[in-house]
């Protein structure tokens, strides 16, 4: 398979970066080699008989008990914000008027 | 400081020497070769401070198992009140608010921390290039890279300017620098060590383990840093029987060791595969056996590795968007133009490249024929080394297939640089612990490094083999 331009732009804009389209030419470029090389995978016969593996050591979820506890502090939560109010993280204005 | 932390606790205990002076020492180190660009941060008094507390602990008598061994950490590793920058300009400002566990529990036996090393930035990459804040040089060859991604843990340990440093290993981050500097690393058993307090990259991959020069302190570190921790879901409960001193009491004979047939072919530069064929013959004469053995999906690890951990990526590396901490773009008139203009000023080529890989393997349409797939793949992998361990007790390969290549030698081509970890990336899908291990070096005086991999949580039989290996002669 290989990724076109406006795919590259598409998943920029997914993935919230933005890209000189110098920069895209080359995502292009280097994507569409790496996907290449990646692409040796569909030689593996029989694959949908496997069954995908996602975690190494355990297959069952970790529940713990729904019960508060303390945490980190709003002074330490707030510690590295790059713009705070009071007890806030400030951020542009979301919605107009 | 070329002896063992047993040794040197001794002269610590008899008052032959001091943590103040051993501090020192190191810190002098660290000074002299400061162009290396090992470190990002070094507390210079703050470690003399505890070496003085820790030295009165001594005295007192009531000091803790790991007293006056100087650390450095890895700057994705979270030490409470500290910068952890994740040589990443996202993070240039960032502090810590708490401390990761594996931190933690060796700050608890009285470790002496000194600095903060470089690694590639958010620990993507092979050659410690990646680092907002410059590549490390490699302390053997200063023209050369150091690897990476624990490129600065690596240095340090291999320059002498601490005992132990801690790194990550995603895909070869300890193993492949280890190599290239000539020290010892160890990628543990997944679920071993907590990974609380470890900045995600891709959370079904990342470990942390010790670099070191000594087999001894590599297995006391990895013994007080294992264990279940109600944080790390993924931290395994029973591991705790693992001891240090366990090492010394395992019987190598008729211990079989598996030779992978995959692994030396092509690509393989010569003197480390005599290497690997000196170290072989060595282990059969010494009554060890050595058997060869197929790993047929092996061949497929780069492909795999790079879909599932690119896809991880992106999703981990979503938090930074400028909004709750982190570099946030001077231009961020609204959400989106801050969100966009945040990641994108703040975040490094690789790791964009990355996130760019992973969102794409993620997206509609490609979900089957990308991830799922190389999930497929991962228990084909997996199988691979449980029919492997049936065979054989431990698997012997080379660490890296080259040693330390030049500084920019491999930047322009990022398929190139992946290659790098074409040894070291099955022992992270499968869960498996590794080491990797210095037999030498090549013609141009440059460190070879061999990796031994064990069934899961059997790092001892790995640290064992690894003990004899490292006590055999090699020229």
């Amino acid at each position: 398979m290989s990724v076109s331009k406006e795919e590259v732009i598409k998943i920029a804009k997914l993935a919230k970066l933005k890209f000189s389209d110098e920069g895209i030419s080359k995502l292009q470029k280097e994507m569409n080699r790496i996907l290449e090389y990646i692409d040796t995978l569909n030689e593996i016969p029989e694959l949908d008989k496997v069954e995908p593996l996602y975690s190494v050591n355990s297959s069952e979820n970790v529940f713990r008990k729904d019960e508060p506890k303390q945490s980190i502090s709003k002074e330490e939560a707030l510690k590295n914000a790059p713009d705070k109010t009071e007890n806030f993280f400030r951020v542009p204005k979301v919605i107009d008027k | 400081m070329k002896f063992s932390y047993r040794e040197l606790r001794k002269k610590l205990d008899s008052g032959e020497t001091s943590c103040r002076e051993v501090v020192s020492s190191y810190l002098n180190k660290i000074n002299e070769r400061k162009h290396l660009n090992v470190f990002l941060s070094v507390f210079n008094e703050e470690a003399l401070k505890k070496a003085d507390e820790i030295d009165y602990k001594i005295k007192s008598g009531y000091a803790g198992r790991l007293a006056g061994m100087v650390i450095s950490i890895k700057d994705v590793l979270s030490l409470k009140g500290k910068k952890m920058t994740c040589a990443s300009k996202m993070l240039e400002n960032f502090e810590a608010v708490y401390t990761a566990t594996a931190v933690q529990r060796l700050i608890d036996e009285d470790v002496i921390i000194i600095g903060k090393t470089n690694c590639d930035e958010f620990a993507m990459g092979s050659s410690n290039e990646n680092s907002a804040f410059g590549a490390v040089l490699n302390p053997a060859d200063e023209s050369r890279v150091a690897g990476g991604s624990s490129g600065g843990s690596a240095a340090a340990v291999a320059a002498e300017m601490c005992m132990i440093s801690l790194g990550t290993d995603t895909g070869g981050s300890i193993r492949q620098p280890a190599a290239f500097c000539g020290v010892i690393g160890l990628k543990p058993t997944y679920g071993r060590v907590s990974r609380y307090g470890l900045t995600a990259f891709a959370s079904s991959f990342d470990t942390i383990g010790p670099l070191g020069k000594d087999i001894y302190d590599i297995a006391l570190v990895l013994e007080i840093m294992s264990g279940y921790d109600p944080r790390d879901s993924t931290s395994v409960s029973d591991v705790t029987d693992f001891k240090a001193e366990d090492i010394e009491n395992i019987d190598l004979n008729n211990l079989r060791i598996g030779v992978v047939k995959e692994y030396l072919g092509e690509g393989l530069q010569p003197e480390i595969r005599d290497k690997i064929k000196e170290v072989i013959e060595r282990l059969r004469d010494s009554g060890l056996i050595i058997k060869e053995v197929s790993l047929p999906y092996l061949k497929y690890s780069i492909q795999t590795y790079y879909i599932l951990t690119t896809a991880e990526a992106s999703s981990n590396l979503a938090r930074y968007d400028g909004a709750r901490y982190g570099y946030r773009s001077p231009d961020s008139g609204d959400v989106e133009t801050m969100y966009i203009n945040s990641r994108s000023e703040g975040f490094g080529e690789e790791v964009k490249r990355r996130i760019m890989l992973g969102t794409y393997v993620l997206s509609a349409g490609y979900y089957d024929a990308y991830y799922r797939k190389a999930q497929k793949v991962r228990r084909l992998i997996k199988n691979d080394f449980i029919k492997a361990f049936e065979e054989v007790d431990l698997l012997l390969t080379p660490s890296t297939p080259t040693t330390a290549f030049r500084i920019g030698e491999k930047t322009t081509d990022p398929l190139e640089m992946y290659l790098n970890d074409i040894f070291t990336t099955s022992a992270n899908l499968a869960g498996n612990p590794a080491i990797s291990i210095p037999v030498g070096w090549d013609k141009e005086k440059l460190p070879i490094g061999i990796q031994l991999t064990a069934r899961d949580f059997d790092e001892k039989t790995a640290l064992a083999a690894a003990d004899y290996i490292l006590r055999s002669e090699f020229t």
